[in-house]
């Protein structure tokens, strides 16, 4: 009886999968036959993605405001170079499954002690946390290669077969599509689970959540570790893609970067990374060939209109202006 | 009113045994005492009132009994359990539940969600990360039957921003109601609502089930004299008296020290 309610037929259809999302994986099919020469950028827009589901899962879902989501993406990437520059590990899958594996253990010990706080406390600890790996990395030179990072990492070709070509980045694209798409696959069953409808219950009201005997530390760790493991894999990938491994990949650039392609996108909806990631790094570069001095200002302008008067970003947007329902959530 | 009867063999005081308890509970906040020496006993079943005037400790000792603040010194029992030391979620799991003076909605949710994520923690569900949240039946018809049981369910699918204030009062207590407490903590049920509406939160707290014990703290005298069948009053952190609703009123110590004051403003 109480079944057939209207709300509740919402609340049972809401994790169906609609006919619309399918459209993010066949452009990117499309995009791998119509441009196989940008297929490096194709790949570097897939791997941001990942990158960015995985801080809207911890971001936009659970609420937990960082700063240092790049501490997971550089902790995934260093565990794919040195294990390959040091003749451990070659293999990618497997690689790629230690760098989850590695990021999950970063973002579970940091999480205990971190996720105590919140608010502006948590943001500047999750900062901290990168800049203290970001350091390390720089001093641990003999493994890391220090400020000059590593670079022609000997990968194994995919399932024995398929060789990692920096020139034509074939195998590459499709690698990070595919991961992309179970990792994505996994959030989405994520999110609409009662764990994830936890999550957003802390989100929107952590008291609350206490005082409906929810142990919230634990949900927020758990939601961080699987978060901090899908970004180390999104940094395994770009480093087997790249063969190289920097600085960069623990920088506060990149930990910025994707802040602000979820803010652009839209943060606790699923395919707002997707959105996000397209748009910024197209703006990038486009920005950049007209303006190559002062395209970053371009960005700015547009953050700061994104920020003022859409502060669920593009997707947002996209929500108001359709027939009222909860989009993409 | 009348007492269950009694199983056969059990010894007579066992009715006499309070469900929730506290032995000189005490809370300091450096130099203000917010609590002091507070004994308290809440029957199964009843209807206890806590009034006292503004700054009296009335949501300090809310605060105490949930878990939220640990008291400087004194005891709580529940069940005759010492749970001084146990902690709010675990409280929660053990019966005790309460609402807010100011709501504490999942704003951005729909009210089934609301009252969902309740229903979901008590019955062990919301942990589980595989099978969708809405295909958890059992979940949902009994959100679903509670909003009804409340008169929520045509606002079942509304966000609570989209809400009025007074519909928003009645899923705070749909949240408590989803934990299915033995000991229900209502602060200032009615506070906030227009006073056009508030007969729609006085009914709710009415039509409680009798089996849970609640202890309600309000301003609104008529809610209180209606509602309770014992009345404490707290006086800067400790009881200042307790009897039932006729003693109270016949009062004059508390007349000076509350009602007067409430009738003059």
């Amino acid at each position: 009886m109480t079944g057939a309610h209207p709300a509740a037929l919402a609340l049972a259809r809401r994790h169906r999968l609609r006919p619309w999302e399918a459209l993010p994986w066949l452009l990117a099919l499309g995009w791998f036959f119509a441009f196989p020469r940008h297929l490096g950028f194709g790949t570097e827009v897939l791997i941001t993605i990942l990158f960015a589901v995985s801080l809207d899962l911890a971001l936009g879902y659970a609420g937990i405001v960082t700063l240092g989501h790049a501490a997971f993406f550089g902790a995934g990437a260093y565990t794919v170079g040195m294990l390959a520059k040091h003749g451990i590990w070659h293999e990618p899958l497997t690689g790629l499954a230690l760098a989850g594996a590695v990021a999950a253990a970063v973002g579970f010990g940091s999480g205990l002690v971190l996720l105590r706080t919140r608010g502006l406390t948590l943001l500047m600890l999750t900062l901290c946390t990168m800049a203290l790996l970001e350091e390390a990395a720089n001093l641990a030179h003999a493994w890391t290669g220090g400020f000059d990072g590593l670079d022609s990492l000997p990968i194994a070709p995919l399932l024995g077969r398929f060789e990692f070509n920096p020139l034509i980045p074939r195998t590459q694209y499709l690698y990070a599509l595919a991961v992309l798409f179970l990792c994505f696959a996994f959030v989405r069953t994520l999110v609409y689970s009662p764990f994830g409808q936890s999550l957003t219950g802390i989100r929107e009201n952590a008291p609350r959540m206490h005082a409906v005997g929810a142990p919230v530390p634990r949900r927020l760790v758990v939601c961080y570790t699987l978060s901090a493991a899908i970004a180390g894999i999104a940094g395994g990938i770009w480093a087997q893609a790249n063969a190289y491994v920097n600085l960069g990949t623990l920088g506060l650039d990149r930990a910025a970067t994707v802040l602000i392609i979820l803010a652009l996108g839209g943060h606790g909806r699923l395919y707002g990374p997707f959105v996000g990631a397209v748009a910024y790094m197209a703006l990038a570069h486009y920005l950049s060939k007209i303006y190559p001095t002062a395209w970053q200002l371009g960005l700015g302008l547009l953050l700061v209109v994104i920020a003022l008067f859409a502060k669920n970003g593009i997707l947002g947007i996209a929500a108001a202006l359709g027939p009222r329902r909860r989009a993409g959530a | 009113m009348s007492a269950p009867p009694l199983e056969a063999g059990a010894p007579p005081t066992k009715t006499a045994a309070p469900l929730l308890e506290t032995r000189a509970l005490s809370r300091s906040f450096g130099a203000l005492t917010a609590a002091r020496d507070v004994d308290f006993r809440l029957e199964p079943g009843a209807r206890h009132a806590l009034i006292g005037p503004n700054g009296a400790g009335k949501t300090t000792f809310v605060n105490l009994l949930t878990g939220v603040l640990a008291p400087s010194s004194g005891a709580i029992l529940l069940k005759g359990r010492d749970i001084t030391r146990v902690a709010q979620a675990e409280r929660v799991k053990l019966g005790i539940a309460r609402t807010f003076q100011i709501n504490r909605l999942f704003r951005g949710l729909t009210v089934l969600e609301n009252v969902y994520i309740a229903v979901a923690e008590r019955t062990g569900v919301a942990p589980s990360k595989w099978r969708p949240a809405g295909l958890r039946r059992p979940v949902v018809d009994e959100a679903m039957a509670l909003l009804e049981s409340l008169k929520l369910a045509s606002d079942a699918a509304r966000r609570i921003a989209e809400l009025p204030y007074g519909r928003q009062r009645l899923v705070e207590l749909a949240i408590a109601l989803g934990l299915r407490p033995e000991v229900l903590l209502l602060d200032e049920p009615a506070a906030g609502v227009p006073s056009a509406e508030s007969h729609i939160i006085l009914d709710a707290v009415a039509a409680l089930p009798a089996d849970i014990a609640v202890l309600i703290i309000d301003h609104d005298m008529d809610l209180i004299f209606r509602f309770a069948r014992r009345i404490t009053v707290l006086v800067s952190g400790a009881v200042f008296a307790s009897g039932t609703p006729a003693e109270i009123g016949a009062n004059a110590a508390v007349r000076a020290v509350y009602l007067g004051q409430a009738s003059h403003g």
